[in-house]
């Protein structure tokens, strides 16, 4: 390609942190020295536009923000035009192309620490849900250096003079796990009774049977063992997972890959991430299952960037599966090559969406793409592909080996004594979550499925798919919001519409100029009322609805809509 | 600095040009003609048709030298870039077509750009090789400077100025020692296949590697993917013809098509890519000195007879002289005068001086133009022309062979006239009483006389956006690609391999001159500056003289400093520009800023004796700070 | 031999009731269009591959939650395919509404016309509503950049990437309703890797990007398409033979497009056939 670059050189800093990633440069037209061979003929660069976004993290996370010399430089190492980085590095907030401090603090104001009493970031960053809402109101502190650093703060008030400046160390994951080392935990059983790190320990507790048995069963009995299990995606749209595996094994196409979808940003949300940071072992494992069953070679956790124990247990994990041959070129011997690679996501919802997240990991801009092609055909660089949420997947380590557990994890959070994610069979009724949780103050609703949801009020309402559908509701991801008299509804719902708004990707006009007008009305609506704001809400919703390109726009209205329809919110 | 559009007849009269009607001025310029035709034959006369008018226009022009005159001296500029192309292709294939369409391009395996700065100087026509890219096409790249067009190269080849024969040889070695060449091609449709292999036997992938300076394993690389691809193209353009020995350049890359089958195919072909917007179709109509509209040989007497029974006089039974020759013929007082439309010699002629100074030795110079050039500034009567492309009627012909149609959008500036109108004015005015009612006219007579463009009424043309010549026939159209009776069990005439020898260039490096300069074109400008000068171009930046930054270095250069350069013939004085895409002892410019730089005071005039072009690509220079 | 294309299936589709057959491979818009049926579309290129970012072209099909884009959809047989039903009706006028709120669509051809049709009522939004109201990029001579008309339809960052040009001077950057269409870094064109082909502003849909000749005139109040002709021609440079339509008024050149049909342009110049024409 014949890139145009301008004068902007990078500093030794910058350029250290992009070779430290991708080795240093081979040729000339690559960033490095000129030499004679060079001048005499050279082989096209190849685009490697899928280090991109590793490489983008590596200047930020070094340097603190994205200079034009370094732009530049990642841009002559990987072939990519100037311009087309710009505009994915402007895509994700924990990126800046300006000049900050080397730490940063994101205060998060969303859904569940609105609900603890949080206005404004104060000192800090507003930040959308940072996936710490059982210790709500929470922070997170990232600061650029080698190595970088992840504080994370949670259970503090606001209003504590210094809370966000002193490092102190997280509390055990146990604690985000109130039903923790009890009975009839499947999902969770291991967490907080294994050493995250340790696989030793993971395999003195039932680790790496699930594989072994699904060598024994070979892929296509694997893939009938889920069928049959009845597994649903937990990720949200509850799609059959057995099916989704079944059509990509199938595809002729060649190669397959695996994606794990660890990028949970919905609000109210933080169940994979207890799961990666108690029970990484689990998720590997599940994830080589997975691999094997589907006829991939190549899997991509991708893991919101905000998750830095997370990211860190799986990286051990990863590493030392791969040392002691659970990943790699020959898996327990049965000739079965798999291996992980783990990508940071750089703080963008709408990457959780099941093709946005194949053009972040390209390269691209996280847009959701257009479906059909479905991924099972043409996902992740246009290659048939599988997409499974956290939880779904290690839902497969008890479906081999005891037929299945009927659970479901709850991100139970907001007015309630005893927050924490939650493990209980499918079909529960609310009621008896919330009696586990211990409501406080009296109880005005319940926010199921985050902010893409639905309040609900009905306290006997199943959780299971079907029935939170029959209600109008859904479960979504598992969150379960609980909101008090207390709440400021209006400012709840308008922070609501706030977080679409955000976060839209901007593609399509109904979700990028929707969310606008949406919140728009909320704020007017909250100062007075107005029949024809109401109206304009629920054509702008239905819209949204109908016309948008991907879930999130889709959703966008669902929780404003409950609200006016079920609280009498602006009556 | 940018041109004002002529708007009336000029004259000269005591030594300056000034203003006059239109009718004295043709009679100005008839009169003239006719008196040295009186005083020294019809061969005196020299016609310098316009590669950038209409073919109507090319067609009016060859007429009025052969019939009004009644000589073949007339021809364009094509010679200053791509008569070799046609030489070559010509003696190999008896049609000097481009063979392939740009659909081809699209739809091939390999492309091989040598010596073409496409994406810069043919943007258009690199759409179609991005395309193909995308689609997983493998392309080479072989120019002494890392262009535009070397960096979407899946290998760039930078070979050392001048040393393309070697090149083409070294990768023939490579294929038929590697037994890669198509046996059953060769046998049924080529003849010289031995001699060939024996001629480059000695030039193994080593020995080229030191005289082109390109890594073995590179010529290697292109040798296999061309050889082994299904389909593959091989484009050209300047710097294959700008060369004293352009047209063995030519037959070189002809070879290795004719080696590997991959001609005469769907996809495969051999694509010379056209600098001017009609180059193709002057040659085609007959504006050239040893052809006959259709690009009919003018030594074939069949031929002659039909045209003299079309045009009711005899025609000369040999070749007209070339713009070279008619250089040569001024110099030596055989030719004394000469009738220029739309050409500027003066600043687009290697050697620029020295063509002053002949064109100064005609006794009458009729210039016919847009603008009033250097070369109009010379003329004895100018002649102010509309803008073929906007201001008239007609077709031009593109690199693929596509006649299109030109449509009158603009009416002419002033008292500015249509190129036929005037001739057929000046023809009158010497006794032939000519008129044609529109371009359709002209069209419609050199379709009845030239096979290849029979089938194309102007309503074809319009309905199909242009049609690729040959079109015998107004009932159908022909495959996009050439010679496909090549394939055919008995092919027709063979096409000969040619036996070449390598020969650097003229201009030597010495001590003195330790430079090879090279020359080029960019992306915003174009030839001599005169029609691209009329935009604001924000990526112009006037002429410069470029080097690597190695060289600068040894220099003690910094960009925008103004630099002495010299050659054996001439110096120029221009700024600095450092492009890493050069290598130590390469050094570029272009020929666009001829008023601020004039280039070609640098060139060599040393021609190629088949096609008469000029040495742009090779001169020998010496870089001075200016203190 | 020319190879020939493998003949294409056709297929059956019902659209507002009425039976077409089109070859397989078509989308719904040409289904619909083959129906005769006219759906306003903006994001939508003849040149390009289908973005469906505008969503104005949505029909409801058969069986689908959602509205479809007819832009990008393939039709399939038995597709039962709805263009003028309420609930499409009801998308296009909100879409409409919001772009017509938050975007200067003065030079949209059509824009007007399709309000009327839909009743959309942008100032129902209030006086308040966010806009993309910003000053004018004039940084060269060539072309201007008004992004207070841009609807972010990437059309004219796919010509300039890889769908075309490959210079890939701009990109989306920024997110939501931030976004915008900018070079690295928003760096002037001059800076960029711009190199003023023109083919962006040949496949804008509503001026945002346009000639300087047509945005000076139009700020002088001289620009008036009913006095221009337009006449094709073939460009006066290189020998590529590209087709120039040229936009005429009062006997000068003001605007250079290229038929998007032509098998040599396809709708793309370069500076030379776009811009130089100043010397006539």
């Amino acid at each position: 390609m014949d890139l145009h670059f301008g004068d902007a050189e990078p500093t030794a800093e910058e350029r250290a942190a992009v070779d430290a990633l991708l080795g240093p440069p081979v040729t000339a037209w690559e960033g490095g020295d000129r030499t004679e061979a060079d001048l005499r003929s050279a082989a096209r660069a190849e685009q490697a536009r899928d280090r991109l976004l590793p490489a983008l993290h590596a200047v930020n996370d070094r340097v603190g923000w994205i200079s034009e010399g370094a732009l530049a430089y990642i841009c002559r190492r990987l072939t990519i035009p100037p311009a087309e980085a710009y505009g994915v590095a402007s895509f994700y907030s924990l990126f800046s192309m300006e000049p900050r401090p080397a730490r940063v603090l994101h205060v998060c104001t969303d859904l569940a620490c609105l609900a603890k009493g949080v206005r404004d970031a104060g000192e800090g960053v507003a930040s959308p849900c940072l996936g710490l809402c059982e210790r709500a109101p929470a922070a997170l502190a990232l600061e650029a250096g080698l190595p970088p650093k992840a504080t994370v703060y949670g259970g503090s008030p606001a209003a504590d003079a210094t809370p966000y400046t002193v490092e102190r160390p997280e509390p055990p994951v146990a604690d985000a796990v109130p039903q923790a080392g009890g009975q009839g935990l499947v999902l969770l059983r291991r967490v907080g009774v294994v050493d995250p790190a340790s696989l030793d320990d993971y395999r003195a507790n039932g680790g790496y049977q699930a594989l072994r048995r699904a060598f024994e069963l070979g892929p296509a009995g694997v893939i009938r063992e889920v069928t049959e299990a009845g597994l649903v995606g937990r990720g949200g749209a509850a799609f059959p997972t057995g099916r989704k595996w079944d059509a990509t094994a199938r595809q002729p196409d060649q190669p397959h890959y695996l994606v794990c979808n660890a990028d949970e940003s919905e609000p109210g949300t933080f169940k994979d991430r207890v799961i990666m940071e108690g029970d990484p072992y689990a998720l590997v494992e599940a994830m080589t299952i997975a691999a094997y069953a589907t006829g991939c070679r190549k899997g991509y956790l991708y893991i919101r960037g905000e998750y830095p124990r997370a990211t860190a247990a799986l990286e051990t994990a990863i590493r030392t599966a791969r040392a002691r041959g659970m990943l790699g070129a020959d898996i327990l011997g049965h000739g079965f090559a798999f291996d992980i690679e783990l990508r940071k996501g750089a703080g963008a919802y709408i990457c959780g969406e099941e093709t946005a997240i194949f053009n972040s990991i390209e390269g691209y801009r996280g847009e959701p793409r257009t479906k059909p092609p479905f991924p099972v055909e043409k996902g992740l660089f246009g290659k048939p592909t599988v997409v499974n949420n956290v939880e779904t997947l290690v839902n497969v380590l008890p479906i081999l080996l005891t037929g299945g557990s009927d659970t479901k994890l709850f991100c139970v959070s907001g007015s309630v004594g005893r927050p924490g994610v939650y493990e209980l069979p499918l079909g529960t009724p609310l009621r008896e979550l919330l009696d586990l949780a211990r409501p406080a103050g009296r109880l005005k609703a319940v926010l199921l499925g985050g902010a893409a949801g639905s309040f609900v009020t009905d306290l006997d309402v199943p959780l299971s798919f079907e029935g939170t559908r029959a209600a109008g509701a859904t479960l979504g991801s598992g969150v379960v919001m609980v909101l008090d008299e207390e709440v400021d509804l209006p400012a709840f719902l308008v922070r609501i519409a706030a977080f679409f708004r955000d976060e839209s990707c901007g593609q399509c006009v109904p979700c990028r100029v929707g969310t606008v007008r949406q919140e728009e009305a909320l704020h007017r609506l909250g100062r007075r009322r107005s029949d024809e704001d109401l109206v304009l809400l629920r054509e702008v919703g239905q819209t949204m609805r109908d016309a948008s390109i991907c879930g999130l726009g889709q959703t966008a209205w669902n929780a404003v809509e409950s609200a006016i329809d079920r609280l009498g919110a602006f009556k | 600095m940018s041109y004002d559009r002529l708007t009336h007849p000029l004259v000269r009269e005591d030594g300056v040009l000034r203003r006059a009607s239109w009718d004295e001025a043709l009679d100005a310029a008839a009169r003239g003609f006719l008196r040295n035709i009186a005083r020294h034959g019809p061969d005196s006369f020299a016609m310098l048709s316009c590669a950038r008018s209409t073919n109507e226009m090319n067609y009016v022009g060859q007429k009025f030298t052969r019939v009004v005159v009644g000589t073949n001296n007339v021809d364009s500029c094509n010679r200053t870039c791509h008569a070799p192309s046609v030489a070559g292709l010509s003696a190999v294939f008896g049609s000097g077509g481009g063979t392939s369409s740009y659909q081809e391009v699209e739809d091939t395996d390999v492309i091989i750009m040598w010596g073409s700065a496409a994406r810069n100087a043919h943007p258009i026509f690199f759409h179609h090789v991005l395309k193909a890219i995308h689609k997983g096409a493998r392309m080479f790249a072989v120019d002494p400077r890392r262009t535009g067009t070397a960096q979407w190269a899946d290998r760039w080849l930078g070979l050392n100025v001048g040393t393309d024969i070697p090149l083409a040889h070294a990768i023939a070695r490579e294929i038929i020692h590697e037994r890669l060449h198509n046996e059953t091609f060769i046998r049924r449709a080529t003849t010289g296949f031995e001699e060939f292999a024996e001629q480059v036997e000695p030039w193994t992938l080593s020995v080229a590697e030191q005289v082109t300076g390109v890594p073995k394993e590179a010529i290697r690389e292109l040798a296999h993917a061309y050889a082994r691809a299904d389909r593959a193209q091989l484009c050209w353009t300047l710097g294959i013809t700008e060369h004293h020995n352009a047209t063995d350049n030519v037959r070189a890359l002809i070879n290795l098509a004719l080696l590997t089958g991959h001609v005469g195919r769907y996809g495969s072909g051999l694509s010379p890519l056209r600098g001017q917007n009609n180059v193709q179709g002057g040659g085609d109509m007959g504006a050239i000195p040893n052809r006959l509209p259709g690009f009919q040989d003018i030594l074939d007497p069949e031929i002659r007879q039909r045209f003299e029974n079309a045009w009711q006089v005899p025609i000369q039974p040999r070749y007209g002289l070339n713009l070279t020759q008619m250089l040569e013929a001024m110099a030596e007082g055989e030719l004394t005068t000469c009738y220029l439309i739309g050409e500027n010699p003066v600043q687009s002629e290697a050697d620029s001086l020295a063509c002053v100074k002949r064109l100064s030795m005609l006794d009458h110079l009729v210039v016919q133009d847009i603008f009033l050039t250097k070369t109009a500034q010379m003329a004895d009567v100018v002649l102010p022309a509309s803008a073929a492309w906007c201001e008239s009627e007609g077709t031009f012909t593109n690199s693929e062979r596509r006649v299109q149609r030109v449509r009158k959008a603009l009416d002419p500036p002033g008292e500015a006239r249509d190129d036929i109108w005037i001739m057929c004015e000046i023809a009158r005015r010497m006794g032939h009483d000519w008129h044609y009612d529109g371009a359709q006219e002209v069209w419609d007579e050199l379709r009845r006389l030239s096979p290849a463009h029979t089938g194309m009424t102007y309503r074809r043309l319009e309905e199909h956006q242009g049609i690729q010549w040959p079109c015998p026939s107004e009932d159908a159209i022909e495959p996009p690609y050439l010679h496909g009776r090549l394939w055919k069990e008995d092919p027709g005439p063979r096409a000969p391999f040619a036996v070449l020898e390598h020969s650097p260039p003229v201009d030597l490096l010495d001590e003195e001159y330790p430079f090879r300069l090279t020359t080029g074109r960019r992306l915003d400008s174009y030839n001599t500056g005169v029609q691209s000068s009329g935009f604001a171009s924000p990526l112009r930046r006037g002429e410069t003289i470029e080097l690597c930054p190695e060289d600068a270095a040894q220099l003690g250069l910094a960009r925008g400093e103004e630099v002495r350069i010299s050659s054996r013939r001439g110096t120029v004085v221009a700024p600095v520009h450092i492009d890493p895409a050069l290598r130590p002892g390469l050094v570029f410019m272009t020929m666009h800023f001829p008023d601020e730089v004039d280039t070609n005071a640098l060139t060599i005039e040393a021609t190629c004796p088949i096609a008469g072009t000029a040495e742009f690509k090779a001169a020998a220079v010496r870089i001075e700070k200016v203190s | 031999m020319i190879p020939l294309q493998p003949p294409r299936r056709l297929i059956d589709v019902e659209v507002d009731g009425e039976a077409v057959r089109v070859p397989e491979g078509s989308t719904v818009l040409d289904a619909c269009r083959t129906a005769g049926k006219d759906i306003p579309t903006l994001c939508y290129g003849d040149t390009l591959t289908p973005k469906n970012a505008c969503r104005v072209c949505v029909v409801e099909v058969e069986g689908s939650r959602t509205l479809a884009p007819a832009c990008s959809r393939k039709a399939e047989a038995g597709m039962v395919v709805g263009t003028d039903t309420a609930r499409a009706r009801h998308s296009r006028k909100v879409v409409l509404e919001l772009l017509a709120s938050s975007t200067d669509l003065s030079t949209t051809p059509m824009a007007k016309e399709w309000m009327a049709d839909y009743g959309a009522d942008p100032a129902r939004f209030g006086e308040e509503a966010a806009t993309v109201a910003q000053p004018p990029k004039v940084d060269n001579d060539l072309y201007v950049r008004d992004y207070g008309k841009c609807i972010l339809c990437y059309k004219c960052v796919d010509a300039c990437g890889e769908q075309w040009q490959n210079s890939f001077a701009i990109s989306v950057a920024g997110r939501g309703f931030d976004a915008t269409i900018s070079t690295e870094f928003d760096v002037a064109l001059t800076d960029s890797a711009c190199v003023y082909c023109g083919n962006c502003v040949e496949v804008c849909p509503t001026g945002a990007l346009s000639f300087k000749t047509e945005f000076d005139m139009r700020a002088e109040g001289t620009w008036d398409e009913s006095e221009q002709t337009t006449t094709t021609t073939i460009c006066s440079y290189c020998g590529v033979g590209c087709n120039l339509t040229l936009h005429v008024q009062d006997n000068k050149i003001v605007k250079v497009t290229s038929p998007h049909d032509n098998p040599v342009t396809h709708g793309n110049l370069c500076i030379k056939g776009r811009f130089g024409y100043g010397y006539v």
